[in-house]
């Protein structure tokens, strides 16, 4: 709803001293920042250095270790039954359930974020017609390859007009064609905030207002 | 906050609608019944059981047919990334469990529906004890669904899942199937049907019920922290 939206004057993202350990192995270690609503954050690291738990702990999905986070006013995690339903993730498993179509799988999602009937047929077309499945919409996805699976994936990340976008590798699996369809949906330009991890920094760092490095056993930087 | 009772629905619904497509529950439980109670039949040599007999060979057979659905309950979700979906959706996460255990409970009369009639077939010699029967499978139902769940729940994540769930499970279920049994056994006397203490086997299954309910409703939140 319009009122609970973040105002633009404090930090979407807001992260001081972000700890979190896996049994006695520090993924992440003393990170920091503060991002602006509507600002795309690009998250660069070598594989370990703890870019997807940080994406997850952002989504409610781990909770931190030590530190502060706060997103979108919501301080994490005492708060995160606030901030779910305003975050889109995608992550490096599209969600989806290879015995139901694309459309089931859809209008799942939908459900579980309230979105019900009419509105949803409507959406739901919307978007298979963006991502060019809407002819393939009743196939069951395990029939889908990788890349078909990702578009709808992109759709299950948008499909409730999220706030915040947490985006692990958006473009994995897909072909030209397909990360322009991503460009499309997920930005950057459409007034998300975006955190967008990637191993592919010729494509996304065009578009970082705010560049993250992450490296296993080092500090964080933050550009 | 999505209302409790879409979230349900949809959950519910996503369920059964898998496993009517891809049947990989219910048939290997129905299937399990039906051999045991060959085996029981041709085992035993008796055409026609009666008392407690014909209520253990009948609870046994339906508990570990049981479990055969209840090791699958939650493998979608964690292999297909079900959890996740459910943890970022703004719903009440208790409302898994529910609709989890509306789920293993449709199973569960399902293969009822095809086991009791085979067993009323193979082990009665008359249809009568069925209607008060049905009142026992429904209220043990719903407590082996209540703490199938909770306990599937659990196992889900472990690679030892398949050992893990009979591990932890049956020794919850044995109040439950000592209740179901001593309701059982006068409905199955050959003599005709008794109502021996009948009432007080239904009020200790129901009491089970609201203990399991109460409390997979209660934890399940904590169980799907990280």
């Amino acid at each position: 709803m319009a009122d609970e939206r973040q105002t633009e004057a404090e930090p979407a993202i807001e992260l001081v001293g972000l700890r979190r350990v896996y049994g006695e192995r520090a993924a992440l270690e003393g990170v920091s920042l503060e991002t602006p609503v509507g600002s795309s954050l690009v998250v660069l690291g070598p594989n370990g250095a703890g870019k997807t738990t940080l994406l997850r702990i952002l989504a409610t999905l781990l909770r931190p270790t030590e530190g502060e986070v706060r997103v979108l006013g919501c301080k994490l995690p005492d708060e995160a039954w606030k901030l779910r339903g305003k975050i889109g993730y995608l992550g490096h498993e599209p969600l989806l359930y290879r015995d139901l179509s694309g459309r089931e799988n859809l209008r799942f999602h939908a459900r579980l974020h309230g979105i019900t009937g009419a509105a949803a047929e409507a959406r739901i077309e919307e978007l298979l017609e963006a991502v060019k499945l809407a002819h393939r919409g009743d196939e069951r996805t395990y029939e889908f390859s990788a890349g078909m699976r990702q578009r709808l994936a992109i759709c299950r990340c948008v499909l409730h007009e999220p706030e915040l976008l947490l985006l692990d590798e958006p473009d994995s699996n897909l072909d030209i064609e397909g990360r322009e369809i991503a460009r499309t949906l997920l930005g950057p330009g459409l007034g998300h905030t975006r955190v967008v991890v990637t191993h592919d920094p010729e494509r996304h760092l065009p578009d970082a207002d705010q560049v993250l490095r992450l490296e296993v056993d080092e500090p964080a930087a933050v550009s | 906050m999505t209302p409790s009772r879409t979230a349900f629905a949809a959950i519910l619904g996503k369920d059964l609608r898998a496993e009517l497509r891809t049947l990989q529950s219910l048939p290997a439980m129905a299937l399990f019944a039906v051999t045991s109670f060959v085996i029981f039949r041709f085992g035993l040599n008796r055409t026609s059981l009666s008392g407690g007999l014909a209520a253990g060979v009948l609870w046994a057979t339906l508990l570990f047919a049981a479990v055969l659905g209840i090791n699958r309950l939650f493998v979608a979700e964690r292999e297909e990334g079900g959890f996740d979906a459910i943890r970022l959706a703004p719903i009440d996460r208790s409302v898994l469990f529910t609709a989890k255990v509306a789920a293993l409970i449709v199973y569960l009369l399902v293969l009822e529906l095809i086991a009791v009639p085979i067993f009323a077939v193979f082990f009665l010699n008359s249809a009568r004890a069925l209607p008060p029967l049905a009142m026992v499978l429904v209220l043990a139902d719903i407590g082996l669904a209540a703490t199938g769940t909770l306990i599937s729940s659990m196992a889900v994540n472990s690679r030892a899942r398949d050992l893990l769930v009979p591990l932890v499970l049956l020794p919850l279920v044995v109040p439950l199937m000592i209740a179901a049994t001593a309701a059982s056994e006068p409905l199955l006397l050959l003599g005709g049907v008794s109502y021996h203490r009948f009432g007080t086997w239904l009020m200790v299954l129901g009491l089970y019920d609201l203990i399991f309910a109460l409390l997979g409703y209660a934890v399940f939140d904590f169980l799907l922290e990280d």
